[in-house]
């Protein structure tokens, strides 16, 4: 497939502008770094041609961006939406958290983004990082020969399992269209399942206990959208609950999971944004794994407007009981 | 801060004996809020309330823990109580220290450890109660009765003759259920149609009472006093208004080789029917699966013979919305399928047939015109064998057959054993029993003179296998009292098949979020107590739906059944729950999770404007709960990702305090 290049997405975002179609356009903008990208709304064509970038580190979803800022902005907002971004804006529109009126989404093909940790492991103090045919092209205050790296071995763990290369929303589409994928996304989950109640306890009880409770995770999260989190509500019984022993510590993320069962697309911010690695993307991919075995294969975000298994009931969903039954001795 | 009483009753010897009842007095003492603690020896009695209502008074209670039986055995009492005390109701808690407590444990300390961690939790709650007022709402002067067998036939005369008007729905296209196909009825053997008819007429003509025949239940929303129910009335293809009933059309039309419903298919019947000459309503019905015009466009000849212009190939599905005050469930029984006996050879030969089979070869409007004539070959059979419990009692064969007692199996085989034994004096009739249950008002007279007077064989002991050979059917069976193997050359074999809720049971309990038991009856509120409510309010159970019966046993419940709709459909207004949900505007998303799990439409949505901590107004959809629909379920409150949605009486923070005094 052909990469669609930056210039083509800066032309076409320049020209909305123009014509009026939009007032403002959410993109990507260089950091300190050239893997330090960060979102940026652009007002302007001059800062468009400025700052606007597109390369293999424009990981950030888009779509939860546009719950906040539709609000705040005059006119249209051009949106670019990854493949797995698109998921989200749908379910967004389900939970009917943004004006899709506000919003001009441009559909952005995507052949996996890369994770920056993978990648400082990989190459020790990067200055500046190139595309190139052969890889990311790294140069480092070290040496003054680059290194190569092949994309394929520093790609986010999302990326690696991705779901779907096909868009599920957008007003129009840049690039060719992809095919929903048949991922092995599952096989980490399935790994932890076989193991013991213990085993699987003290696995968690590792991978939570590194958590600083930054809340990264849930800021990032496109699901993770209430006007008050309960984490930030100290009439919800919830806030106060997290952080007093480190058992308790652990029940935010649980809580969390629990809280987006269902409604989680499966984007994978939560692991990337973790500054601590914590596999956080496995709780919620165990939920939609059930889901997906107890009332048939479910993909929140597929549609607009879907009724997720969780919150709703016809005569074919399982009993309970039957629920208990297939999780066995072990559970 | 709550000034709370605590209350600890030992029930006699009930929670007493497991509890040291004066310790969790004590314990409870030193919890926060509790000013005054006490036991007694039975709280709900005159003296325990009085005792409750004195406390109040002289401590200034704002709550009050009482630490007793199953709120659902006495919370009404308690509230009552506060109540005269001048306390508002919803400041009661109750801690379940009987059937979640002393019933449970055997050991003391056991016993009064956990009675005082219930306690703590019920404290920790009645610390965060707030008085609630209930609202009211008003109540449709209408009835819904579904299924228009004998039970729902007594039902509805009953609730109509008090001046309520009744609506029947019938999924046949005639009401009289499996009573129409009786011949006749223990213990009195007087003939099921001439006492089942005049009742079906009586329906009919009752101007208080519509019948909706070959229709179902398709929808039910609403609460108590105010349901909203959709009727699916199915294409019958003959206009019932227009139909006279005469019949010329069930003569003409050629597709005459349908097996006959109602004859158990023992003979067939025509595309276009009407199933027996008592139909009410006497109209005809078209079997859209058989008819040639409907399938192939070719034939109408019913549409040229009927006088009176009813045909109508065109008709479709009508579905009719109405609001009623009150359900009753009706909706009977069938026999179970033989398919997986088949030691019995049910599948084999065409002479081993069901007890109901037996009732229609027996009837005079029956397939052989009431005489009793084998189906393979109709001759008249002389060696009969009557097998009793097929399916029932099954205690190991759960996949066959049902573990309950059928109930009904041994009078009528006594029945059948000792007509034909009148009739046909030459037969000789053999039934075979895992015991014979008779009580019952004259019923065991009626057995002992099946055996006595008629000369029925009883012997205790089962079929084991029976085979066809020839003309005969080798019956292989035990007699367990002269511990021998007994084999009979018999030429019929009767069945006396178990018997099953219907099968649209399920699907209508799940529409009227009625509960039911594992065998598919629905449960009653109280098995001894409120034995015709169901645990829904306004819902009622009538007949064979609740659990095996007989027609005088049918008859008694659909009154009473009756008598409590009559009961709700007298007042003018219900006093609603006040506890219920409501939304926090403010923390609210708008995100519908709540409208999507709230199974009585409750929840709509606003779009209101807010005002922005930077002085802008900004415009969001909000929930919005309507106080008369909502039944206070808590669904949406566990759906709220935001904890926007709570429930009064039992909000989140109530449960979560309850829940840190239960683990502290």
């Amino acid at each position: 497939m052909q990469k669609i290049t930056r210039e083509q997405l800066l032309d076409r975002a320049v020209a909305l502008l123009s014509d009026g179609t939009v007032n403002s356009v959410l993109g990507w903008q260089k950091g300190e770094f050239d893997y330090d990208v960060t979102p940026h709304i652009f007002k302007s064509a001059d800062e468009l041609k400025e700052g606007f970038v597109w390369n293999d580190f424009c990981y950030a979803n888009f779509s939860k961006y546009l719950v906040l800022k539709t609000d705040r902005i005059e006119g249209k907002l051009l949106v670019f939406l990854k493949p797995c971004d698109t998921y989200s804006f749908n379910q967004l529109l389900t939970e009917h958290r943004f004006d899709r009126e506000k919003v001009y989404a441009i559909g952005v093909g995507c052949e996996g983004m890369v994770d920056v940790n993978k990648l400082k492991a990989a190459v020790d103090g990067i200055s500046s990082i190139e595309a190139t045919e052969e890889g990311l092209k790294v140069t480092t205050i070290y040496d003054d020969e680059p290194t190569v790296v092949a994309i394929e071995n520093v790609l986010l763990e999302r990326c690696v399992n991705c779901k779907s290369k096909k868009h599920v929303a957008y007003d129009e589409l840049m690039g060719e269209e992809g095919e929903i994928i048949d991922s092995a996304r599952f096989d980490e989950v399935a790994a932890l399942e076989a193991m013991t109640a213990d085993e699987r306890f003290a696995f968690w009880q590792n991978e939570l206990s590194k958590c600083i409770r930054c809340n990264a995770c849930r800021d990032a999260c496109p699901a993770c959208t209430c006007e008050n989190c309960v984490f930030n509500n100290p009439n919800s019984g919830v806030e106060t609950k997290a952080p007093v022993t480190s058992f308790e510590e652990q029940m935010f993320h649980i809580i969390r999971a629990y809280h987006v069962a269902g409604r989680c697309t499966d984007c994978g911010e939560c692991s990337r944004v973790c500054p601590q690695n914590i596999p956080l993307h496995l709780l919620n991919r165990k939920f939609i794994k059930d889901i997906n075995e107890c009332y048939g294969d479910y993909q929140a975000g597929e549609e607009v407007g879907m009724r997720a298994p969780l919150v709703d009931y016809t005569l074919e969903d399982l009993e309970p009981g039957e629920v208990l039954n297939r999780r066995g001795e072990d559970a | 801060m709550q000034r709370i009483g605590v209350f600890v009753c030992w029930c006699g010897s009930n929670i007493a004996g497991t509890v040291d009842v004066k310790a969790v007095a004590e314990a409870l003492k030193s919890e926060p809020g509790v000013v005054y603690s006490t036991d007694y020896q039975y709280m709900c009695s005159q003296a325990g309330q009085d005792l409750i209502v004195q406390a109040v008074k002289d401590n200034n209670l704002t709550g009050l823990v009482i630490c007793s039986c199953s709120p659902r055995m006495h919370e009404a009492t308690f509230r009552k109580t506060a109540a005269t005390a001048g306390l508002n109701p919803y400041m009661v808690e109750i801690a379940n220290i009987r059937e979640q407590c002393s019933w449970v444990h055997k050991e003391m300390p056991i016993g009064t450890e956990k009675a005082i961690i219930l306690g703590k939790a019920a404290v920790a709650k009645v610390n965060l109660n707030t008085p609630l007022t209930p609202g009211e709402s008003p109540v449709t002067k209408r009835a819904l009765v579904i299924g228009g067998g004998i039970a729902g036939i007594q039902t509805a005369l009953d609730i109509a003759d008090a001046g309520f008007p009744v609506d029947i729905v019938e999924t046949k296209p005639t009401i009289g259920g499996k009573m129409a196909q009786l011949d006749k009825t223990f213990p009195t053997l007087d003939c099921a149609a001439c006492i089942l008819t005049p009742k079906m007429v009586d329906v009919a003509q009752h101007e208080k009472i519509r019948i909706f025949s070959y229709s179902e239940v398709a929808e039910v929303k609403g609460f108590v006093g105010n349901f909203d129910v959709t009727i699916k009335k199915k294409a019958r293809f003959v206009d019932e208004t227009k139909c006279t009933g005469c019949g010329d059309c069930v003569d003409k039309c050629p597709m005459k080789k349908n097996p006959n419903e109602f004859n158990m298919g023992m003979d067939n019947r025509p595309a276009i029917y009407i199933p027996f000459a008592q139909a009410v309503p006497k109209v005809a019905t078209i079997d859209a699966g058989a008819c040639t015009m409907l399938k192939k466009g070719k034939c109408g000849l019913c549409s040229k013979v009927c006088g009176a212009g009813a045909i109508d190939y065109t008709q479709k599905d009508e579905f009719i919305s109405e609001k009623y005050g009150a359900i009753v469930v009706a909706t009977g029984f069938n026999v179970i399928s033989m398919d997986k006996f088949d030691e019995y050879a049910y599948n084999q030969s065409k002479d081993v047939i069901t007890s109901l089979e037996f009732e229609r070869l027996t009837n005079a409007a029956g397939p052989t015109a009431g005489k009793l004539l084998r189906p393979s070959d109709g001759k008249h059979p002389h060696k009969i064998v009557f097998v009793q419990c097929v399916g029932s009692r099954c205690e190991n064969c759960a996949e066959k057959g049902k573990e309950y007692c059928s109930k009904i199996c041994c009078m009528y085989t006594a029945k059948h054993a000792m007509l034909t034994r009148d009739k046909y004096p030459d037969t000789d009739v053999t039934v075979f029993y895992i015991d014979v249950r008779t009580p019952g008002k004259n019923f065991d007279e009626f057995y002992r003179r099946a055996v006595e007077e008629f000369g029925v064989k009883y012997v205790k002991g089962m079929v084991g296998k029976i085979v066809p050979e020839g003309e005969v059917l080798k019956v292989q069976a035990s007699d367990l009292i002269n511990n021998k193997q007994m084999h009979i050359d018999a030429d019929l074999v009767v069945l006396a098949a178990a018997i099953e809720p219907d099968k649209s049971a399920r699907p209508l309990a799940t529409m009227l979020t009625a509960s039911m038991d594992t065998n598919d009856f629905f449960t009653e509120a109280h098995p001894k107590l409120r034995p015709v409510e169901s645990p829904t309010a306004g819902v009622f159970l009538s007949g064979a739906c609740q659990g095996p019966k007989d027609i005088p046993e049918t008859v008694s419940q659909a009154g009473a059944a009756a008598s409590k709709v009559i009961g709700l459909l007298c007042k003018d207004k219900l006093l609603g729950n006040p506890c219920i949900a409501g939304s926090n505007e403010l923390m609210c998303n708008g995100c519908s999770s709540c409208e999507r799990v709230c199974p009585y439409g409750a929840i709509t949505y606003l779009d209101k404007e807010f005002r922005m901590p930077d002085r802008t107004t900004k415009i969001r959809r909000v929930a919005s709960v309507n106080p008369a629909v909502c039944q206070g379920c808590g669904a949406c409150t566990v759906a709220c990702p935001s904890g926007a949605m709570d429930l009064r009486g039992f909000a989140n923070d109530q449960i979560m305090a309850e829940v840190d005094a239960i683990c502290k």
